[in-house]
């Protein structure tokens, strides 16, 4: 009933010019900096229906509470909705005890949800902003990530998700835009994992709910209510630690992950039209740990590396796997690699624009590589 | 959907404005937290708080110098004060509580003296603060589980972690569990729901709230959680997500803080101003209790109480032990160097656990001082047999460096498992090989 109020709104419209306009405040909007552009359904998993990100993401907690009865979902005002329409009808469904607010408090979070893993729960536990993740990064670097290893296995918190909304939102600012994924790259024992699509999303959200090591997923909120797929209504999992290849080319590998997908593929577009580049794009979906070997196969085949982040260049992910393919593949490489990224500065504010790694960046680097 | 933003606009959806106009579209389960206004001009409707209002300009002091009353059931000398204080434990169980303080103690003092002679690369005794241990762990079900800081050694003693566990831990040999990846006296076990001890501080508080929570929601919801902590670690901020989370999911948790006096060399007066931590409590809204942390009674009576409100009422309590840390905080610090040996003489000779428990028990007459000698000697053999043992084992095999990362050996550390494997091999002179199980 209330998810029918809240969406019929007109003041949450994803249209941000269309809602303002309504209430009477004209604004310049901008252009999103990307295009989505829906996957195929995957009917191999059975009757597809319509779904946007969030509901997607719904559509799989949802599944894990039903299935799995000792599933918990909780954070900050998860249990009317949550602020980005994730968890809408979950606590109704299946009462205040396992689908319930907490504290505001994230080094709370994550500790309560690591013991509550640890003692047999499946938990889910959600950071409003993955820009408000680093209350918690104690919890999830020397604990969640060390549970297994440091007691040998008698104890570990594997049954533990932590679901974070991420990335650039248009006029998110500093806090409203990180894309924390490096920071959690370094450290050994947690899975990190950042879906471009719904289908995707609900796929990898329950191979990290079901895998049995502590789990950072990682959303791009930009796409909550921009992307739309034919998503399967039912269970079932796209594996982790395996990239994609999207778009298959000869000349140069384009690597990211997240919304920057959607950025590269129209990039591998206007490369093919305007420098007659064949491009090969691979979405990373799991960034630790991370296939190399998807990535170095292609290489070897393209002799070019773009790799592209929203996060800032330095000691980004982009980084590692930079280093990792020059290793590999020192002697198929064409031209040095390319690393098309956020400047080091925080995120800022009405600069965003200029921020960006967007297609226009990623396509004067592809120019570059090709007259190398 | 700013956080600022949204938070004030989920306020307002749930607060005053549902109560009108948005009331159809909110789920009714949503609306059982909201509060109804009465239409009086002399009585505060803030959500949340039942209060009246005062006209005279008055702050609220807080009560530092006659603060929360310490629990004591036995003086000094062993005698009860108040015979209907008394558990009436019978003699074997006080025996048994008296073998598993006095034991810890000698393993305590043999260890020591191992660190100094190099034998071991650190250790922590738990001089003084025996009687917490074994007093709160004897008032528990063995099912129940324990969150620890480090200085806890006497709660597993008492269910029964063998000495040869303990020193396979410190000596990190083959027999540990976690293939001695953690310092010494970083202890865990499975089978006696003691979470394995890590360094960080305060962090198990939170996590012990929890599996409380899991436990309540669990087949076995008789079960309740203890989560040990010293003041010094109340300080963090883990301490205060820990109490206010178990609060306001009613956590069926015991948070027991053992208030040594000491943080390494920061007094309790550079850690807090207000009444200790038990002052804390009630400011949660958790039922609080400061107790004789050398009496072993008082604190086995408040923790037996405390569990049964944990479990029937589901709801956390906060205990405080006041005791003394007699020893050093660790083989690495003297503290010699920020406090008097007269001060530390007392606690030892003057007001000590162990010393009050076994006049207890002797006025009870289920002690002598004939058993006392020939359980000092038993004991000390066995220590010193549990200890060469220990010491002669081999240490784990190099490879479980990369096990137990991840629950399978990803593909990447497959590879650095490998190359190190290499590289030794290449190297052996140059590694300790001979002191561990073969690659």
């Amino acid at each position: 009933m209330f998810r029918y109020c809240v969406s019929k709104s007109p003041l949450l419209k994803t249209c941000k010019g269309q809602a303002l306009r309504i209430i009477g405040i004209q604004t310049t909007v901008r252009d999103a900096h990307f295009k989505f552009v829906a996957d195929p359904p995957k009917r191999e998993f059975g009757e597809t229906q319509k779904m946007n990100l969030f509901q997607s993401l719904t559509s799989a907690m949802d599944i894990t509470l039903e299935n799995d009865p000792t599933a918990l979902v909780f954070g900050e005002d998860v249990a009317f909705g949550g602020v980005f329409r994730c968890t809408v009808g979950l606590a109704d469904k299946f009462g205040g005890h396992r689908v319930f607010n907490t504290p505001l408090c994230e080094q709370g979070i994550v500790g309560f949800a690591i013991g509550a893993a640890s003692a047999g729960a499946t938990t889910i536990a959600e950071i409003q902003f993955a820009d408000y993740i680093f209350p918690a990064f104690d919890q999830i670097v020397n604990e969640a990530a060390k549970y297994r290893y440091r007691s040998g296995g008698l104890f570990e918190c594997g049954k533990l998700t932590i679901r974070a909304p991420c990335s650039a939102v248009g006029h998110g600012a500093l806090y409203h835009s990180q894309t924390p994924e490096a920071c959690f790259a370094h450290v050994p024992g947690l899975k990190v994992v950042m879906p471009r699509s719904c289908i995707q999303a609900k796929g990898l959200l329950l191979a990290c709910i079901q895998d049995p090591n502590p789990c950072i997923f990682l959303e791009p909120k930009v796409l909550y209510r921009s992307a739309e797929e034919e998503v399967p209504i039912g269970e079932f999992t796209l594996p982790l630690g395996k990239a994609e290849v999207l778009i298959e080319g000869s000349d140069v590998t384009l690597v990211g992950y997240g919304t920057q997908i959607h950025v590269l593929k129209e990039v591998a577009q206007m490369a093919g039209e305007k420098l007659g580049a064949s491009c090969e794009v691979i979405d990373l979906a799991t960034i630790l740990p991370w296939d190399s070997d998807t990535v170095c196969k292609s290489v070897e085949k393209t002799g070019r590396l773009l790799v592209s982040h929203e996060a800032p260049l330095t000691a980004g992910f982009a980084g590692e796997i930079a280093s990792t393919v020059q290793k590999e593949c020192f002697l198929n490489l064409e031209c040095p690699i390319e690393r098309i990224c956020g400047y080091d500065t925080p995120f800022p504010h009405i600069f965003e624009p200029f921020y960006m790694p967007d297609k226009w960046r990623c396509f004067e680097a592809i120019k570059k590589m090709m007259n190398y | 959907m700013f956080r600022l933003l949204t938070r004030a606009v989920s306020k307002t959806r749930y607060g005053i404005l549902c109560q009108n106009s948005t009331k159809k579209c909110i789920p009714a389960s949503f609306l059982k937290n909201s509060y109804s206004i009465e239409a009086t001009d002399d009585k505060p409707q803030y959500p949340g708080y039942k209060t009246e209002y005062v006209h005279k300009l008055e702050f609220l002091e807080p009560n530092t110098e006659d603060g929360i009353p310490v629990y004591r059931v036995m003086s000094r000398e062993g005698a009860i004060i108040d015979e209907t204080q008394d558990p009436k434990l019978d003699n074997e169980t006080l025996v048994k509580m008296y073998k598993s303080m006095s034991m810890l103690n000698s393993m305590d003092r043999i260890m020591y003296e191992s660190q100094r002679q190099g034998r071991i690369s650190f250790y922590m005794t738990n001089y003084g603060e025996e009687g917490t241990h074994v007093g709160s762990a004897a008032a528990l079900e063995d099912r129940d589980l324990v969150f620890g800081q480090y200085r806890e050694a006497g709660v597993l003693m008492w269910r029964g972690f063998s000495l040869g566990e303990f020193m396979d831990q410190c000596y990190a040999n083959i027999n540990d569990p976690a293939q001695g990846r953690q310092m010494p006296v970083h202890y865990g076990s499975k089978k006696l729901n003691f979470y394995t001890i890590s360094s960080p501080l305060a962090t198990q508080m939170p996590q012990a709230a929890g599996a409380a929570y899991a436990v309540k929601l669990s087949e076995e919801p008789d079960r309740c959680v203890i989560c040990y902590f010293g003041e010094g670690a109340a300080s963090e901020g883990d301490a205060h997500a820990a109490l206010n989370f178990a609060a306001t999911l009613d956590a069926p948790c015991i948070f027991f803080c053992r208030n040594n006096g000491y943080a390494i060399s920061t007094p309790t007066s550079d850690q807090y101003r207000g009444d200790g931590i038990g002052g804390r409590g009630p400011g949660y809204g958790i039922i609080t209790i400061r107790v004789d942390g050398n009496d072993l009674l008082a604190v086995y009576n408040a923790t037996k109480r405390a569990r049964k409100i944990a479990v029937e009422e589901s709801r956390p309590v906060l205990i405080e032990a006041m005791t003394y840390r007699v020893g050093h905080h660790s083989t690495s610090d003297d503290s010699s160097a920020y406090r008097s040996v007269d001060e530390v003489n007392y606690w030892d000779k003057k007001d000590h656990p162990i010393n009050r428990f076994r006049l207890y028990i002797t006025k009870r007459g289920a002690w002598d001082d004939d058993k006392d000698k020939e359980w000092k000697k038993l004991s000390r053999k066995q220590i010193m047999e549990a200890f060469a043992a220990s010491e002669k084992r081999l240490k784990p095999s190099p490879k479980h460096l990369f096990t137990d990362v991840y629950h399978d050996v990803p593909a990447h550390l497959q590879k650095q498992m490998n190359e190190m494997r290499e590289h030794v091999k290449k190297y052996k002179e140059h590694y300790p090989l001979n002191n561990h199980e073969p690659m």
